[in-house]
């Protein structure tokens, strides 16, 4: 097995991040299309902050509203997968520097992942 | 306008908003805000959320093509993201508090700010004769590639450095933009990092910054799934455009005029935020 140079890791890292955006692009646009066709016609607001309803603020209801079709929930699947690429590259990152043997900077990268993760799931009112 | 004319006018939008961020080096996501706010009548709250999602497209798009050019330094960038990432959920959580118009002021001031930082020259600083010991046991110093072969450098002021990323990423995390300017104003001037590290090492942590926070956002219910949809894809869109355009002597009138654009919006905002229109 080759060794895990920085420069290595940052390619792969590269292409982790390319192909999560384009994935993440992928679904955005199949539920937009879908939302569109269906309310397309209808008038938009917004002028006032309502706030989203309270599925389409954590990811099981997510899952569940994106897996049942519904075109919202589509989109904001394609959004939380946009959103866990950056956090998948930190990920990788701890598993890079474990294998380096880098103590330092796998804290470094745990720190890191646990103010993201705080941020999507600890962070609702 | 029904939904399909506003969805297709913000898509646009977004699309000329990323291909001149990305060809002038501004980023797209300082004129999203501002665009979706003052001209759509979008609430400011809904726009950041917007705003943030299209931040981390673009800035995990382009880095593909970064890396191939071997210049970002995975572990500054992955040291200083401890103090960016605090700093954006900081920066979210104020967002919460903070009253639209104070949003909108805020958000002003720091697109003077943007404007004024992209277009001054650098000011080129003599090497230091002591390097940060801090900066030797992180192992921050690399090389980055030049025609004559690769080239060493050390990097200085750490504390300092972090200290900036902190106020980097609570602007990003209150205002829902890339803060691209001073993270490597940080890097650049602070901790005397190459530029061409700096810019690319900057655009790599732009993307984690981002995704702290619209974590926050998200779960407080400010991402609209229907609004943010044109902006990512016409951000995206618009910025892998503006990357393939090769820069010329156009690129310095392009960067004139979009400053331009940014410090009207500027005004625009600071006037509606206290007289309280938005």
């Amino acid at each position: 097995m080759r060794a895990w140079t920085d420069e290595r890791v940052e390619r792969v890292i590269g292409t982790l991040l390319r192909w999560g955006v384009i994935l993440a692009a992928a679904v955005v646009l199949a539920g937009g299309v879908m939302y569109l066709a269906r309310y397309g016609s209808t008038i938009p607001d917004y002028r006032v902050f309502r706030g989203e309803p309270s599925d389409l603020r954590n990811v099981s209801g997510i899952v569940t509203d994106a897996v049942s079709w519904r075109s919202r929930g589509l989109i904001m699947f394609g959004l939380l997968l946009l959103i866990a690429t950056p956090m998948a590259r930190v990920a990788f990152s701890v598993v890079a520097f474990a294998l380096q043997r880098d103590r330092t900077y796998v804290m470094v990268t745990l720190i890191v992942l646990a103010a993201l993760l705080y941020g999507l799931t600890r962070a609702g009112p | 306008m029904t939904t399909l004319e506003f969805s297709l006018l913000v898509w646009l939008g977004s699309l000329a908003a990323g291909f001149l961020g990305s060809l002038t080096g501004l980023g797209g996501g300082v004129v999203i805000v501002p665009l979706l706010a003052l001209r759509f009548g979008v609430d400011i709250r809904y726009a950041i959320g917007a705003s943030l999602v299209s931040v981390i497209a673009t800035s995990s798009g382009a880095a593909a093509a970064y890396v191939k050019e071997g210049y970002s330094n995975l572990r500054i960038g992955m040291f200083l993201e401890i103090a960016t990432t605090i700093g954006a959920l900081a920066g979210a959580f104020l967002a919460a508090w903070m009253s639209s118009s104070a949003v909108a002021v805020i958000f002003g001031v720091v697109l003077f700010y943007s404007a004024y930082l992209s277009n001054r020259s650098r000011p080129e600083r003599p090497e230091a004769a002591r390097p940060d010991p801090l900066a030797t046991f992180l192992r921050m110093d690399s090389t980055y590639p030049t025609a004559d072969g690769p080239q060493s450098y050390r990097v200085h002021n750490v504390p300092g450095g972090f200290g900036l990323m902190f106020v980097a990423g609570a602007l990003s995390g209150l205002l829902g933009i890339g803060s691209g300017a001073v993270k490597v104003l940080a890097m650049d001037q602070v901790m005397r990092i190459p530029f061409k590290v700096s810019t690319t090492t900057s655009n790599f942590m732009i993307g984690v910054t981002a995704a702290a926070s619209a974590g926050v956002y998200l779960s407080r219910g400010y991402i609209d799934p229907v609004l943010a949809m044109p902006v990512m894809l016409g951000v995206l869109a618009g910025s892998m455009l503006g990357a393939r355009v090769l820069f010329g002597a156009k690129s310095r009138i392009l960067r004139i005029v979009f400053s331009l654009i940014i410090l009207a919006l500027g005004v625009e905002l600071i006037y509606n935020g206290l007289t309280g229109r938005l």
